[in-house]
């Protein structure tokens, strides 16, 4: 098992380092010059103007600039400067992670909690009235855009009923608003994905065998069943994820926490080029640590999988692919 | 007199059983229309689909038409939806809008289609270094939420309606490529591969003739699940203004713009969310019910 941690940990540096190249590239080809930007509107002359690009190191080539960026944040976890508030970014960004990293925490707790009992609960009542009520209203919830819940949410619960604070970061009660606008939707994705699989093995003849030996209903629907469905759940938790922390990024301007979405998308109003690209690495770094856990997970539930990784490459089933390719994002 | 069987006869009688053969578009298509769920998404996203397109002719008020007199007026009959802070009329808005949102989803999937099609059979078909190359590059573009990437996307490539296409195109597009990968795989091992190789087909040939046709009924199913996303995102671009700016109504922009008068006059953000949550839910509708005629266990 430490060897298959150690080869996907290792195998995360590479797309690492590719991420910050791709980040660093993108934040090159941004329309807008950052120096005018970084002067706050005052008039400046064009030397004053390219003074500044030469201590911002503007006017250095792609390839020199690119190359100290990524050495900078990869050897010295240095993340450079914000053009805008002149403040190092490496230190916020660790501050504002915590934020962020506490929404998405709540959520994904919040989505397996809700999410994988509202499914099996489906799938054993399949096709009765009961089913068909949750199945509808979480398609309902899956459809509706995460900031446009948030928002729905604020009106009912902070300026009609005033029981939750609707803006800062303060305490968990802050916090309990922008973890269910996110969680919604991602809790009706896992109910749904939970209930198909479940579908699948609630008929198999273990099941079967399990009721006849006289186990109670609820022991073989959690003991026996829900293990085995649980492959595609964890891949889906896995891509549900993703989208809470894209959702996350939107979000955090609606109620205004300090968290890593509310510093890009400023970064990106302010054309303060090393903000975005931290942020955005800090975020990919998230999710990656996200998908890398999934990994483990099934490792651990599915044995088939660990041994592709142990096995030479050689001999990697090609034909498995489809089983762990993500159809579900 | 003796019928001599032609080919076009042989052809036509295919063409009859061709509503049998499973898998098939005209099969996908009784079951869709068996399953009221996806009639209803059907129906609903036509009919917000003519209303876009009939707006401007029907309605009494335009959309840009600015009248402080009816500044934050509250739905009546004569303004069904209510007004804006400017006292343009919703509905006008909230129809013309569709045009907007509904266009820069169906453009992002068409572009991640393409693309993921494209990269996915190269990949599959050729296999070895090509295939591991293009693996790692999806790899590295799959380490970013998808919402996440197509803001840093569209971030580079600036602001306005076509950039955001582009930027939600690509950002949606590895699913594809994986999942055209996977498809291609589990087919380049059959038999009428084979034969098709067997009697020298060229290999763009066997790719598009052969091998992209078999693998059309999970594309269908993905192809409308990313509907669902893209306007989702689309919607949540717009809301952070990276995607349509105002004075244009897309319905990210009305609720972004609507949102500080969220207390006193919810109207604003409800009505256009309500929209874009009814053509999501019927993306996903007509998704779900594609999958359930794709999979063998729910055919009757």
């Amino acid at each position: 098992m430490i060897k298959f941690i150690l080869k996907r940990l290792l195998m995360m540096i590479p797309i690492l380092l590719a991420v910050s190249v791709i980040i660093f590239t993108l934040m090159y080809f941004v329309p807008g010059d950052p120096a005018s930007i970084s002067t706050g509107g005052e008039k400046v002359s064009a030397e004053q103007l390219d003074a500044i690009r030469e201590s911002m190191g503007l006017n250095r080539s792609y390839i020199e600039r690119l190359v100290e960026y990524v050495g900078n944040v990869f050897l010295r976890l240095d993340f450079g400067t914000s053009y805008t508030y002149g403040t190092p970014v490496g230190p916020e960004l660790l501050s504002r992670f915590w934020n962020t990293a506490y929404i998405g925490f709540i959520s994904l707790i919040l989505m397996m909690v809700v999410g994988i009992p509202v499914g099996v609960r489906s799938a054993v009542h399949a096709n009765k009235p009961e089913d068909r009520v949750s199945m509808f209203t979480t398609l309902l919830f899956n459809s509706m855009p995460p900031f446009w819940l948030a928002l729905l949410l604020v009106l009912l619960f902070s300026l009609n009923l005033g029981w939750l604070p609707s803006t800062g970061a303060k305490s968990f009660k802050y916090f309990i608003l922008p973890s269910l606008s996110v969680a919604l939707g991602s809790i009706a994705g896992i109910a749904r994905q939970t209930r198909s699989s479940m579908l699948e093995v609630i008929r198999s003849d273990y099941v079967t065998t399990a009721r006849a030996k006289g186990l109670s209903e609820r022991k073989v629907v959690y003991g026996n069943a829900l293990p085995n469905a649980l492959i595609p759940i964890i891949t889906v938790c896995g891509n549900q994820f993703g989208k809470m922390l894209g959702g996350v990024v939107v979000i955090e301007t609606i109620f205004s926490i300090p968290g890593l979405g509310v510093y890009m998308i400023n970064g990106i109003n302010n054309r303060d080029y090393n903000v975005v690209q931290g942020a955005l690495l800090v975020i990919a770094l998230m999710f990656s640590v996200i998908m890398l856990i999934t990994d483990l997970v099934y490792a651990y539930v599915d044995p088939r999988i660990k041994a592709r990784y142990m096995k030479s490459k050689k001999k990697m089933d090609y034909s498995t692919d489809k089983v762990v390719g993500d159809a579900d994002a | 007199m003796r019928k001599i069987l032609t080919e076009k006869h042989a052809i036509k009688g295919e063409r009859e059983d061709r509503s049998k053969k499973v898998g098939s578009l005209p099969y996908i298509w009784k079951r869709i229309c068996k399953n009221p769920g996806a009639m209803m998404g059907i129906i609903l996203l036509c009919l917000i689909v003519l209303m876009s397109i009939l707006a401007p002719f029907i309605l009494k008020y335009d959309y840009m038409t600015v009248n402080l007199a009816n500044k934050f007026a509250l739905p009546s009959w004569e303004h069904p939806f209510g007004c804006d802070e400017l006292g343009r009329d919703i509905m006008a808005r909230v129809f013309v809008g569709a045009r907007y949102t509904l266009s820069i989803g169906v453009g992002a999937v068409a572009i991640s289609t393409t693309l993921g099609i494209l990269i996915g059979a190269v990949s599959g078909y050729f296999g070895g270094k090509i295939d591991s190359i293009l693996m790692r590059i999806l790899d590295v573009i799959q380490a970013f939420p998808a919402l996440v990437l197509a803001i840093a996307i569209s971030t580079a490539l600036g602001q306005g309606i076509a950039n955001c296409i582009y930027a939600i195109g690509l950002a949606y597009m590895p699913t594809f490529a994986r999942l055209m990968r996977a498809n291609i795989l589990s087919i380049r091992g059959s038999e009428f591969i084979e034969a098709a190789t067997a009697i020298n087909c060229s290999t763009s040939r066997i790719i598009f003739k052969h091998v992209i046709p078999n693998t059309i009924s999970p594309l269908i199913v993905q192809v409308s699940m990313s509907l669902a996303n893209a306007g989702l995102s689309a919607a949540a671009m717009s809301f952070l203004g990276l995607g349509v700016r105002e004075p244009y109504p897309e319905w990210g922009t009305m609720i972004s713009s609507a949102r500080t008068f969220i207390r006193d006059y919810p109207h604003m953000v409800i009505i256009p969310g309500l929209f874009i949550m009814i053509s999501v839910l019927s993306f996903n509708l007509i998704g779900d019910s594609v999958r359930d005629a794709l999979d063998p266990k729910m055919r009757d």
